[in-house]
């Protein structure tokens, strides 16, 4: 039976979700972006809105269940506020939702709990590879079976909070699978290299890392010795990401509408010219229509439905093409002012051209 | 709870349309494209047989009273939500001929959404009979198209013998020649009661088949949906009784009659989406059949460098087709569950009109030669697309009301 409504426990965290994006995730968004760095005790405050405790079950210290749509929410409404930050407070989640999706019952039990029961702790993931022909499905990076040990050769790039991270998934090519490896941060053969400087995610730290023969017991491949299906942790980073640009796009969209409605030209307000009104009801037409895709390939992923991947797969492609035309034309809206930086549609912008590139740095 | 499970009855009689539309539509599709006016009547009495036995009178969604000591519906409801399919796939055999389907049109969309329990009665129960009875909605005129506050059609009450008079033009009257000639079937007729009051004065009007000075004077040649009457009438001291008028008959300051008509649209033009979203899923799955027998095949979840020119066009078109689809069903889910949608209904009819005209264009162009030629029936739903981008409000008429809406601006405002 379709239904478009929130549960009410779902209606309770979007609530402070919300205010938790408005008030201090926006309100601290453009100092973030110039300063390059967020204050921990935003992401902290982030983080004790219990979003990823509530998605992990008692048995591992958490008090919940994972939900794909419940998460999409809450990304949706956390990168609306804003994205960098957005992505630091889901950054544990990187960690323990695969662990959660494909991991050993060992791994589990080991390494869940003690980053639920904890202050957020930068746990992370790395999974981009800094090349042209970046594919999540054929990894450059690569494991290799010795003994009872993985060695991982490679390089890997927009690695968040690389380093100051305790641990790490590093997802390398494992005989034409994309296998995921727990890696301690202070594993031999693993360097963290520069932080990088990228078009947008100013505020959010992200590493290029380098595996030189770095040794890793079967045990501690993702999944146990055995392995693991890749495909739940991609689709899950995908609506996930297609979730954030939704969030992203609404931000811009609807600064541009009021600014639309504020701003006098010719007698009239913006707004009131049909060049302009109409862009907005197309900003407002396609964010709508993505949304629901989102929430389709989430729900998908919660039936265990046989075509969630593919549909993940077309919400972020639709989402990334969406989020470019939305927050260029919140841009365009504002004219030469767009081009400011006290205005925040700039970075809206340069974080909305992200989506198209960006692969793993979230799952929910 | 947030759920896309279609719901098991609507799944069932999505079944039972589909082979309508694959053996009833499709083997003639061509033959009613290539002999405009022609009325496929085996089809009509096929369908009017169809919906007689399932228990109906009509494909509009029907609010039946709860009888006394019956129980209240556990269900939620999804009227519309069910409407929206059938249509959808009746669209995706012949959208052309869905509207050669008896008494499920925007007439009886009209009685339905404003007419008394009385009016409902007199006037949808001619459906139920033993041959089929059409419906049609007169609103446009020649110089009157989006702008319906335009309309020159008049109502003049004669109190002496207490029946309305109505004098006027209308054009574009889908399936009008077949509401008013070929069955006896009626037409809704939007004119004014009072000229000086604009939008205020206007109401709609049943004007029933046979009543004197309503005749059809033309039947239009059209781009596509050709299976389709579209025809012109012209209304001279066209008599009909009092209880004919839809809503009140008296001309308050407000345009609140004129709002209560336009709210119907909140329900027909996700409806007149979903007809644009059967044409476009036709058209893919078409395109994807021909591509495959040729020996391409699309790959999904490959970054875009690893991607085809003709993969990155069919995967944009499946992310377009199933985000106005889901438009479409969430503004029809608001409608079933009495959830305002004006800015709901716009967007899916723009976003739906949008998509199925790119994605008709776009299958005609890939497939080269073969997308042209008359050989297939894609470059016929190139032609037949267009028209969800036309009626029902064109693409820009909802992209202002979706503008107003989000903006908060009333028509003066945002002209």
């Amino acid at each position: 039976m379709y239904s478009f409504s929130l549960s009410e426990e779902q209606k309770m965290l979007m609530d402070a979700v919300r205010r938790y994006a408005l008030d201090d995730l926006r309100a601290a968004a453009r100092d973030a972006d110039e300063e390059g760095q967020l204050p921990p005790d935003l992401i902290e405050k982030g983080w004790e809105l219990g979003y990823l405790q509530a998605s992990i079950p008692e048995e591992y210290d958490g008090f919940g269940e994972r939900s794909a749509v419940t998460g999409v929410l809450a990304a949706e409404e956390m990168a609306w506020g804003d994205l960098s930050g957005a992505l630091a407070v889901f950054l544990p989640g990187l960690f323990t939702t695969p662990i959660l999706l494909v991991g050993s019952e060992a791994q589990k039990a080991q390494y869940i709990p003690p980053v639920i029961e904890a202050e957020w702790q930068p746990y992370t993931a790395a999974l981009m590879e800094q090349r042209l022909d970046f594919d999540p499905n054929d990894l450059a990076a690569t494991a290799v079976a010795d003994g009872d040990f993985y060695v991982l050769e490679g390089q890997k790039s927009f690695v968040p909070f690389a380093a100051d991270a305790e641990k790490m998934i590093v997802y390398a090519n494992l005989d034409g699978q994309t296998q995921g490896f727990i890696v301690p941060a202070d594993a031999p053969g693993l360097e963290i290299g520069e932080r990088q400087k990228l078009l947008g995610l100013h505020a959010l730290p992200l590493y290029e890392i380098s595996l030189k023969g770095v040794r890793i017991p079967a045990e501690d491949r993702l999944g146990g010795p055995e392995g693991h299906d890749f495909a739940p942790i991609l689709d899950s980073s995908r609506v996930a990401l297609a979730a954030m640009a939704v969030g992203v796009s609404k931000a811009a969209y609807e600064y541009s509408r009021e600014y639309a409605k504020d701003r006098d030209v010719f007698g009239v307000k913006v707004a009131q010219k049909q060049a302009i009104a109409f862009m907005l009801a197309e900003m407002a037409t396609d964010i709508e229509a993505i949304r629901l895709l989102v929430w389709e390939a989430a729900w998908m992923i919660d039936q265990g439905k046989p075509e969630a991947g593919k549909q993940a797969y077309l919400a972020l492609t639709g989402a990334a093409d969406m989020a470019m035309m939305v927050t260029d034309r919140a841009v365009q809206i504002l004219g030469g002012h767009g081009y400011i930086r006290e205005h925040p549609v700039e970075l809206w912008m340069r974080n909305g051209r992200g989506f198209a590139t960006f692969a793993g740095l979230v799952v929910v | 709870m947030i759920d896309f499970e279609t719901p098991k009855p609507i799944e069932q009689i999505n079944n039972v349309v589909e082979t309508v539309a694959l053996n009833m539509m499709r083997p003639v599709s061509r033959y009613y494209d290539e002999n405009e006016h022609e009325i496929p009547w085996d089809y009509i009495n096929f369908m009017h047989q169809a919906v007689k036995s399932m228990g109906g009178t009509s494909m509009a969604p029907e609010e039946r009273p709860a009888k006394e000591g019956e129980q209240k519906k556990k269900h939620p409801p999804i009227a519309y939500q069910r409407l929206a399919h059938m249509v959808e796939m009746l669209a995706w055999g012949d959208a052309g001929m869905y509207l050669c389907v008896p008494g499920g049109l925007l007439g009886s969309a009209a009685v339905a959404a404003a007419g008394t329990p009385e009016q409902k009665k007199r006037f949808l129960s001619r459906f139920a009979g033993d041959k089929p009875v059409f419906d049609a909605m007169a609103m446009t005129e020649p110089q009157a198209g989006s702008d319906t506050s335009a309309i020159r059609a008049t109502a003049v009450l004669d109190k002496e013998t207490n029946e309305w008079i109505l004098n006027g033009e209308k054009i574009f009257v889908t399936a009008g020649q077949k509401a008013l000639v070929d069955s006896d079937g009626f037409m809704v007729v939007w004119a004014t009661i009072d000229p000086s009051a604009g939008r205020a004065g206007m109401r709609a009007f049943v004007v029933e088949a046979g009543t004197p000075g309503c005749s059809v004077t033309k039947l239009e040649h059209k781009l596509g949906i050709r299976v389709s009457d579209t025809a012109s009438v012209v209304l001279q001291d066209c008599r009909i009784p009092y209880d004919n008028i839809l809503g009140s008959p008296t001309v308050e300051k407000t345009t609140k009659g004129f709002k209560g008509a336009m709210a119907t649209f909140n329900a027909t033009r996700p409806i007149v989406a979903a007809q644009a979203i059967g044409i476009a899923r036709a058209t893919l799955e078409l395109l994807k059949e021909v591509l495959e027998e040729n020996g391409i095949t699309i790959r999904y979840g490959l970054p875009r460098h690893k991607m085809t020119q003709t993969e990155r066009d069919v995967i944009e078109m499946e992310i377009m087709l199933r985000s106005a689809w889901l438009l479409v069903i969430k503004a029809l889910w608001m409608a079933d569950n009495k959830i305002s949608n004006p800015a709901e209904a716009s967007m899916a009819k723009v976003k739906a009109g949008d998509v199925v005209v790119k994605i008709t264009q776009k299958a005609v162009e890939i497939l080269g030669p073969l997308g042209y030629s008359r050989d297939l029936l894609i470059e016929k739903w190139f032609r037949d697309a267009k028209i969800t981008d036309l009626y029902e409000g064109t693409g820009q008429i909802n992209r202002l009301v979706v503008a107003r809406n989000i903006l908060g601006y009333r028509g003066s405002q945002l002209r």
